[in-house]
């Protein structure tokens, strides 16, 4: 049952706390706890290419990202990462290759439809509805997930007013669930920088995705934001969503994600487990320079 | 104790403004039943500001060529109720052909225009807008269709059976003129409007508008079809418009394409900026002040002239665009939101101060 279903009816939420719990998770209702990890590929990408004039700003990437997965993102600066994100997300159209995202291919697409489908995105430098309240910016999520119409809004039929209703509730359930229920009617652009982005996450949220992916979501926070970043992504991991993130933050990456995908130069290095890939002679001559890697796998 | 915070304020608050919105035309027509006719094209305009509203100030579109639309809604309604082809539809059905047809108008401009943004929008529909009075001067040949720029005249007025709007009558001892009855008709009709726009505003669709203006390509990544909420924009106005026109067709019994050029785009603009685009009080604001004080100004400074110098001077019309001119630089410098800004655009115009 799809929680949209479950909101229309308005059916009041359980009395048992863990219930609860699961209730205002995002897409608990979607999969079933076995199938959290290891539950075959979400996301398959196959030899993409992106070329920006002369550039080459993706070669030949190809990866999978499985059920339940935090899957990382990571490279140096200009390694094509956005690119890839933007690509996925249909802002860029992909030259050749593209994706097949839960059975689906997703090429050409737009991106409101690509929302549909379910992946919701995050901005590296954040895009909020900056004059909006916080309130305001979750419920615009839901648009994509409800259907209310001109007509429906003006003759303000009961269907509509319902579903106003359970859009107003639901934006309030993530906005607790990010840890900003306090802000919802404070202007976006004047929330703290951490809340912005946690705004954001909450925004993407209210699209119901199968994938959330996000771009620097640690980005110019402090260890402490850090950390409680942390552990809001592995509680919507726990929940039943997939991640993607790019991050250059290595001890997160390192410390959340279940694989991890280097690039450099738009090109696929590296893939695998933290441990392994940071062990990797070709992610560290690419982080590094080629002279300090020798010395680096050398005991 | 605050006697504005009592909870029947409101409603005597309300009761007062119904009681002076009933009275004022009876006012108004001591004073000539011109003034009557003023403040009907008032209603007018403040319809048609808020028809651009929904495309200016809800969705962040600037339309130059808003006034097309009204003519085609005019152009509608002359030709189904004149003797131009012999038609005489009932005004309420024309009235929502007129906004259809309108309507249609509006996503014929806005389906090739939506990838534009800003200053580009702005010259297209700049553009359509003229394409449209072009064809209105010009459809008499080969057939004649809009009669060219002599335009359509002998347009029926609004009626019911044999109830005319546009008689005198004498109700319970009252003389009705015929403007003063189209003033309730269409007061009746403005705050239906007023309603449509407040409810569209806050609704699911508005938040969509909303998100579109504030960021577009965040709006996309959340899943909002831009295009289709940006057509439904276009298409909204439009309709509006053409609803504005058709009644304008009927009070004024005479229209020709002299009547939709340029310059009311830009005055109907200006109604939605001066008010304070986005918050429907402020457009309604807007649009009266308009509509009134260049009228105010054409009964007093001509015999203010001849009584001051014993001849006219200036004319009333120059003196009028330098008052217009002054009151845009003033509005710029003093309060770039409107009389009556919307929270949203009051922060946005705040951002850009500091």
């Amino acid at each position: 049952m799809s929680d949209r279903q479950e909101q229309g009816a308005g059916a009041p939420p359980g009395p048992d706390a863990t219930e609860l719990d699961r209730r205002r998770t995002p897409t608990a209702q979607m999969q079933e706890p076995g199938q959290r990890i290891g539950g075959g590929a979400l996301l398959e990408c196959t030899e993409l290419d992106k070329r920006f004039g002369g550039v080459l700003a993706l070669a030949e990437v190809g990866f999978t990202i499985n059920r339940g997965e935090i899957y990382g993102l990571i490279g140096p600066n200009g390694a094509g990462k956005t690119t890839l994100f933007n690509t996925l997300t249909g802002i860029y159209p992909c030259d050749t290759g593209g994706f097949r995202f839960d059975g689906e291919p997703l090429a050409g697409l737009r991106p409101d439809q690509i929302a549909a489908r379910g992946i919701a995105r995050t901005f590296q430098n954040i895009r909020l509805f900056g004059n909006l309240s916080a309130l305001d910016n979750v419920m615009i999520g839901r648009h994509v997930r409800t259907r209310a119409g001109v007509f429906g809004a003006i003759l303000r039929t009961r269907a509509t007013l319902e579903e106003e209703a359970a859009i107003e509730k639901r934006a309030l359930e993530l906005l607790g669930y990010v840890g900003i229920a306090a802000r919802a009617n404070d202007v976006a652009r004047q929330l703290p920088y951490g809340d912005q982005r946690r705004l954001e996450i909450a925004r993407a949220l209210a699209t119901e995705p199968k994938m959330l992916a996000l771009d620097e979501p640690a980005a110019g926070m402090n260890a402490t934001e850090t950390l409680e970043l942390r552990k809001l992504l592995e509680r919507i991991r726990a929940d039943g969503t997939t991640i993607l993130l790019i991050e250059h933050d290595m001890k997160l990456v390192m410390g959340l994600c279940d694989r991890v995908l280097v690039l450099d130069y738009g090109r696929r290095i590296a893939e695998g487990p933290p441990r392994e890939v940071q062990r990797d002679p070709r992610v560290i001559e690419a982080y590094l320079g080629g002279a300090v890697a020798d010395g680096a796998v050398t005991p | 104790m605050n006697i504005f915070a009592h909870p029947r304020a409101k409603w005597v608050g309300f009761a007062l403004i119904a009681i002076a919105l009933i009275g004022l035309p009876f006012a108004l027509a001591s004073a000539g039943t011109a003034w009557v006719r003023i403040a009907n094209l008032a209603i007018l305009f403040t319809f048609l500001s808020l028809g651009l509203n929904i495309v200016v100030g809800f969705a962040g579109l600037l339309d130059l060529g808003y006034i097309a639309f009204y003519g085609v809604g005019a152009y509608v309604y002359a030709l189904l109720a004149s003797p131009h082809f012999d038609l005489h539809l009932p005004f309420w059905v024309i009235l929502p052909i007129g906004a259809l047809v309108a309507c249609l108008f509006g996503v014929l401009l806005g389906a090739p225009t939506l990838k534009l943004r800003g200053d580009y929008l702005a010259i297209v529909t700049l553009g359509f807008g003229e394409i449209v009075r072009i064809f209105l001067n010009n459809l008499s040949q080969p057939i004649n269709i809009t009669n060219g720029p002599q335009g359509i005249s002998r347009i029926d007025p609004f009626s019911f059976g044999s109830f005319s709007f546009s008689q005198n009558e004498i109700i319970l001892g009252i003389d009705f003129s015929g403007p003063i009855k189209y003033y309730y008709i269409l007061l009746v009709i403005l705050l239906l409007a007023i309603v449509v726009n407040l409810r569209l505003q806050h609704s699911r669709i508005g938040r969509a508008w909303e998100a579109i203006r504030e960021d577009e390509t965040a709006a996309r990544a959340m899943g909002i079809d831009t295009t289709r909420i940006k057509l439904l924009a276009f298409a909204m106005g439009a309709s509006f418009g053409g609803v504005a026109g058709g009644m304008f067709a009927a009070i004024q019994g005479f229209i020709s394409p002299e009547s939709f050029v340029l310059v009311e785009s830009i005055m109907v603009l200006s109604m939605v900026v001066l008010g304070g685009m986005g918050n429907v009080w402020g457009v309604v604001l807007g649009a009266v002040l308009l509509s009134f004080v260049p009228e105010l100004l054409r009964y007093t400074v001509e015999p203010l002239q001849k009584s001051l110098f014993g001849r006219s001077i200036i004319e009333p019309e120059v003196i009028r665009m330098l008052l217009f001119g002054l009151a845009l630089v003033l509005m710029m410098l003093y309060r770039p939101a409107g009389l009556l800004p919307s929270a949203i655009r009051k922060r946005e115009l705040a951002k850009t101060d500091k």
